[in-house]
């Protein structure tokens, strides 16, 4: 028996409420009528007695207190999946929207999904080569692992997605049928929505994508839905069909500012910045939904972008994903500005998973040899840079020169690589045992005599012999130039 | 019957109308699906529950049962082993019951029930006992001997015993009978209500430090047995690091391990480590000695509020028996947004930063319930508390952080500058202290000597007054510098570099010994002290760097295996050699 409900009690922002609803469940999905035909869909807020309040995932815009029927659909917002959701486009609530249909489910699943028992949490260790050196040396990535990016309007946030999407290997894995995408948009601009579906297109993976849109002027509501959505679409590819699933969400700054606007329409305390006191809980029922199972072949691993407002790392929403995701991607503005290509700030970024997915067996055995070797000489590169930006370069030691001279190669050469270069591990490791060539040996103090003499000294000689090389060249073009000097 | 049913639901919280059959923190199944929940609030009118469990698909009308007792947890042998989530629930046979994801409602006893225990009574026909005395042990794990304790409040003289013998956890184990001639059935396992601190004879004071193998704390900032430090720091800072290295390498006899709102494959790597990982004392692996409740950030709120206390209970269950303790606690800051979180549903009136005004006197009664103690039984055990915060934003000044220093007399202060230079253990030694120290000086005075102390001292001014150095340096670079300034910048960086930074990751120097520390400390210093007297004497601080010795200095924590300590004398020896020669030369 289906129960029509008519009229309604009150009308706040993206809440309705109804009085004298029986045998209504906590969270279940309702479907509302307005008078001209459309049908919105809701979701059960809270409960007191006969009284419901209920959120309207599209909005309340021209509803009233009597032009409405609501129906209770008896169960919890599921999400209807099959294999055929790869390829397809949805939008933040789970409809299809690219005309094609709606899927026919071999299951649904409740989109809050449940918890993992960490029993049964296979610990991640196998890494995620990207192709970009600064990541897969400094802070690897790894299958099961959630790492945000952490960036500001104007950087290149979604450039450095889409190549590690479109460059991501998995070490082990056979057969490309088993890798996929799913991307979540959150009040995003429909350009930027547009821009990562294209360049999907262009590297000819769209087949392997599943494609959430919430866009900037989509309902909040159904925004704060969006990463559920996506994140069990991505957990039936995993867990129930095997696929080593790669999730981007971006923005979740905008996400959690439609939690923002939706908790204070409840009339919620609010915490830091007005954001709700739940934000950490409800962050990581979205984030700890990354990771792989005992016993089950795929993986989910995350890759959210959040910009953060002002560039301020300490902002609520970086600072509580933070301290639930296995580490960070930072974003440089300075670096940006200077035309380096992925800014990334090496210091502030961090890959917690990194330690036990690298050395031999996984990566190389010089790997945490050489990436804990840069970033102690990166340090000293800041200091000598603070040094100089009081005293003048002209002024420094020429021990502090070195360090300045290593922290401009490094820059160039090794954070910064071309949007289309794919770097394997074995290039990474090399170019930065050859940066490190550019300091003396006694100054590489993180590293065994043993793992030296086998990387060190050749990537020293490779370096001087190329350094040999292009100055003979230079010389070459000097004197080519002065001799067209004289001729002219 | 009863009429005690669901009206109200929002989150976690859950209301009933119009009954007077709960009591105030009284535990009971809600709904059809009997999720576990607490009464926090009782009104002539509405109840409110906190629910342990997801509420999703909770209908108003489903019944609410009570069970007349406390949150209580189950204790007895197979504590240790295992894991729980934050109400004891194992989370072993959860995932046979339930699969990989955790469904609702699903109710397991805390401890195995039909497992047999090969028990040793202590006790014969007789015998009269008091709450707290031993009457039987069992071997736990390879390592740990369970001690069975008789259960407070209840004592009398032994009236009838089983023999030894193997016995599952409900066997009565003896029966007492009380002075006024009641009898007592006592089981081989007890119940005891978390949020009451488990009953002690007395509390003392503690001279004994809880040895970490890890220098900047043993050494600089030690803790005692049965004290509380916390250890602040943003994401990244390496809390948890710290947290897992103290768990591995600290010398208590037991280790709680409470995972309060963390990642959940943090989890999954302590479980995968500690089982692998080789106790260097008994030979066995790590987790014979270790518990962990695991209650990850997405599992429910409510549950993880109470994961604090159940890791206390069960700390406290095992101090009774006359064991050293040490509770780890990552992190305290999610408890108590935890309890900010279902404060906030409540509608309380909210302090600083939304937080509920209680907060610091929740604090303080869990950082109290640490401690050395004779028990009732007469023996001596303690708890050692090791609490993480992560304050919001990296900013010590918030409300968790200043108010868990008011409880702990231990600040290891982690530093997000050090972290980026990869300098782990990540704890600045300048915003750091310990008020341990002054009371544990006797006993590393016996110990080590007197010159263990002076030596600390002597390496804290070198880095107080490296402080003061940088300053300038900062300004102006370092080569200005008169030459003995210099000299406390090189001996400075050896100390940082050579002692206080310490790889987890490295064989020898994940854990070293007191002895080595003091060594290690007697060379750098012994370095210092001889290039002092070469720089008095007008020659340059380059010529002593260019000897190399310093570098030699900073990898000895690699070069020197912990149990080749008479190393040390041809440091000794090499520093006078090479620096005598330096004399030569210009004399």
């Amino acid at each position: 028996m289906i129960i029509k409900y008519v009229g309604l009690k009150e009308i706040r922002g993206s809440l309705i409420v109804l009085d004298h609803v029986e045998d209504v469940s906590f969270e279940e999905v309702v479907t509302i009528e307005l008078d001209n035909g459309t049908t919105r869909q809701g979701r059960v807020a809270q409960i007191e007695g006969d009284r419901v309040t209920i959120q309207v995932f599209e909005g309340t815009r021209g509803m009233a207190l009597d032009n409405t029927k609501i129906r209770l659909a008896g169960h919890p917002m599921e999400l209807p999946l099959a294999p055929e959701i790869l390829g397809r486009v949805f939008n933040g609530s789970g409809k299809p929207i690219d005309g094609l249909g709606d899927i026919f489910p071999e299951k649904r699943m409740d989109i809050n999904g449940s918890s993992i028992n960490p029993v049964s949490r296979l610990y991640p260790q196998n890494y995620i080569n990207t192709g970009i050196s600064s990541i897969d040396t400094l802070m690897t990535l790894i299958r099961g692992q959630k790492l945000p990016i952490f960036t500001g309007s104007g950087m290149k946030h979604n450039e450095l997605a889409v190549q590690i999407a479109r460059q991501a290997k998995i070490a082990d894995v056979d057969g490309e049928d088993d890798f996929c995408i799913v991307f979540a948009a959150m009040g995003v601009k429909q350009d930027v929505a547009e821009y990562f579906r294209r360049s999907f297109d262009e590297s000819g993976v769209l087949s392997h994508v599943v494609m959430f849109l919430n866009l900037a002027n989509d309902p909040i509501i159904e925004r704060t839905l969006t990463p559920r959505c996506a994140l069990t679409a991505a957990e039936y590819l995993a867990f129930e069909l095997g696929k080593h699933v790669l999730v981007i969400m971006t923005d979740m700054t905008s996400y959690c500012e439609a939690l923002r606007e939706f908790s204070s329409s409840k009339g919620e305390i609010p915490g830091r910045k007005g954001y709700p006191g739940y934000l950490y809980s409800d962050l990581a029922s979205i984030y700890e939904r990354a990771g792989m199972i005992h016993g089950k072949k795929g993986s989910v691993t995350q890759l959210p972008i959040l910009s953060m407002p002002n560039d301020d790392v300490t902002h609520p929403v970086p600072d509580l994903t933070g301290y639930i995701t296995e580490g960070q991607i930072q974003l440089d503005r300075d670096l940006d500005n200077a035309g380096v290509y992925p800014p990334i700030d090496v210091f502030a970024s961090l890959s917690r998973l990194m330690k036990d997915g690298i050395g031999e067996g996984f990566t190389r055995e010089d790997h945490s040899a050489v990436s804990s070797q840069l970033f102690a000489s990166c340090s000293k590169v800041s200091e000598a840079r603070s040094l100089a930006s009081v005293i003048g370069e002209e002024e420094l030691s020429p021990a502090d020169k070195r360090y300045i001279e290593f922290g401009k190669v490094f820059e160039n050469s090794f954070i910064k690589q071309g949007f289309y270069e794919s770097r394997t591990i074995e290039q990474s490791l090399d170019l930065g045992w050859e940066l490190l060539g550019y300091l003396p040996r006694a100054e590489l103090d993180r590293v065994d005599d043993e793992i030296l003499d086998k990387y060190y000294e050749p990537a020293k000689k490779r370096l001087e012999a190329r350094l040999e090389a292009q100055k003979s060249k230079e010389q070459e073009n000097e004197e080519e130039y002065e001799e067209l000097e004289d001729e002219i | 019957m009863r009429n005690d049913i669901v009206f109200g639901i929002n989150g976690p919280v859950v209301t009933v109308r119009d009954t007077k059959s709960f009591s105030m923190m009284e535990m009971v199944f809600v709904g059809e699906k009997r999720l576990i929940g607490e009464v926090i609030h009782v009104e002539d009118e509405i109840t409110t529950i906190q629910c342990y469990e997801e509420t999703t698909g909770l209908k108003p009308g489903e019944p609410v049962e009570g069970t007349g007792s406390l949150m209580t947890a189950m204790l007895g042998p197979g504590i240790l082993d295992n894991i729980f989530d934050g109400i004891e629930r194992p989370l072993k046979e959860l995932e046979k019951t339930s699969g990989a994801f955790i469904a609702k409602g699903s109710h397991v006893s805390s401890l195995d029930e039909e497992k047999m225990w090969d028990i040793i009574f202590k006790v014969q026909i007789g015998d009269t006992l008091e709450s707290g005395n031993i009457f039987a042990v069992c071997p736990e794990t390879a390592i740990i001997e369970h001690r069975f304790l008789v259960p407070y409040g209840v004592s009398g003289k032994v009236v009838s015993i089983k023999e030894n013998g193997k016995y599952c956890l409900k066997d009565i184990a003896l029966v007492l009978e009380a002075e006024d001639g009641t009898q007592h059935e006592i089981k081989f396992y007890q119940q005891w209500p978390i949020r009451t601190p488990r009953p002690v004879q007395k509390k003392l004071e503690s001279r004994v430090p809880l040895i970490t193998g890890q220098r900047v704390i043993d050494t600089l900032f030690p803790i005692a047995k049965g004290g509380a430090a916390a250890i602040p720091g943003g994401f990244g800072a390496g809390k948890t690091m710290t947290q897992h290295q103290l768990a591995k390498w600290c010398d208590a006899d037991i280790i709680i391990y409470v995972g309060c709102g963390e990642r959940g494959n943090e989890m999954s790597q302590v479980l995968e480590e500690f089982a692998a990982l080789i106790d260097p004392k008994s030979g066995r692996p790590m987790t014979d000695r270790t518990v962990l409740i695991a209650n990850t950030s997405n599992m429910p709120v409510a549950a993880r509020e109470a994961s604090i206390y159940t890791g206390i209970t069960l700390a406290e269950y095992y101090r009774d028996m006359g064991y050293h303790v040490a509770v780890m606690a990552d992190s305290t800051s999610r408890w108590a947004e935890a309890l900010r979180e279902i404060s906030g549903r409540l509608e309380e009136m909210p302090a600083e930063e939304g937080f509920p005004a209680y907060l610091p006197s929740r604090l303080a009664e869990f950082y109290e319930r640490a401690g050395l103690a004779e028990t009732l039984g007469g023996q001596e055990g303690s708890i050692s508390i090791i609490g993480a915060v992560s304050p919001a934003g990296n900013d010590f000044s918030e409300p968790v952080t200043q108010n868990t220093k008011r409880f702990t007399r231990c600040f290891w202060a982690l530093d997000k500058s050090l972290a980026y230079a990869r300098h782990y253990p990540a704890i600045n030694w300048t915003d750091s202290y310990s008020e341990y120290q002054q009371d544990l000086q006797p006993w590393y005075a016996a110990h080590l000597g007197m010159d263990f102390l002076r030596y600390r001292q002597r390496m804290a001014a070198v880095l107080q007054e490296e402080n003061k150095l940088m300053e300038i340096v900062r300004l102006i670079g370092a080569d200005v510098l008169p030459d003995d300034q210099k000299l406390v910048l090189e001996t400075a960086k050896a100390i940082r570099v050579g002692f206080l930074q310490q790889n987890a990751f490295h064989q020898e120097d994940s854990y070293v010994s007191l002895e080595k520390q003091m060594k290690m400390m007697q060379v750098i210093l012994y370095l210092d002290h001889k290039a002092k007297q070469i720089v008095e004497r007008g020659i340059p601080i380059s010529a002593v760097t260019e000897t190399g010795l310093f570098e030699k200095v900073v990898k000895m924590k690699y070069d020197i295996p912990n149990n080749r300590l008479e190393m040390f004398d041809s440091y000794i020896k090499e520093i006078d050699e090479k620096l005598e020669a330096i004399q030569g030369g210009t004399v």
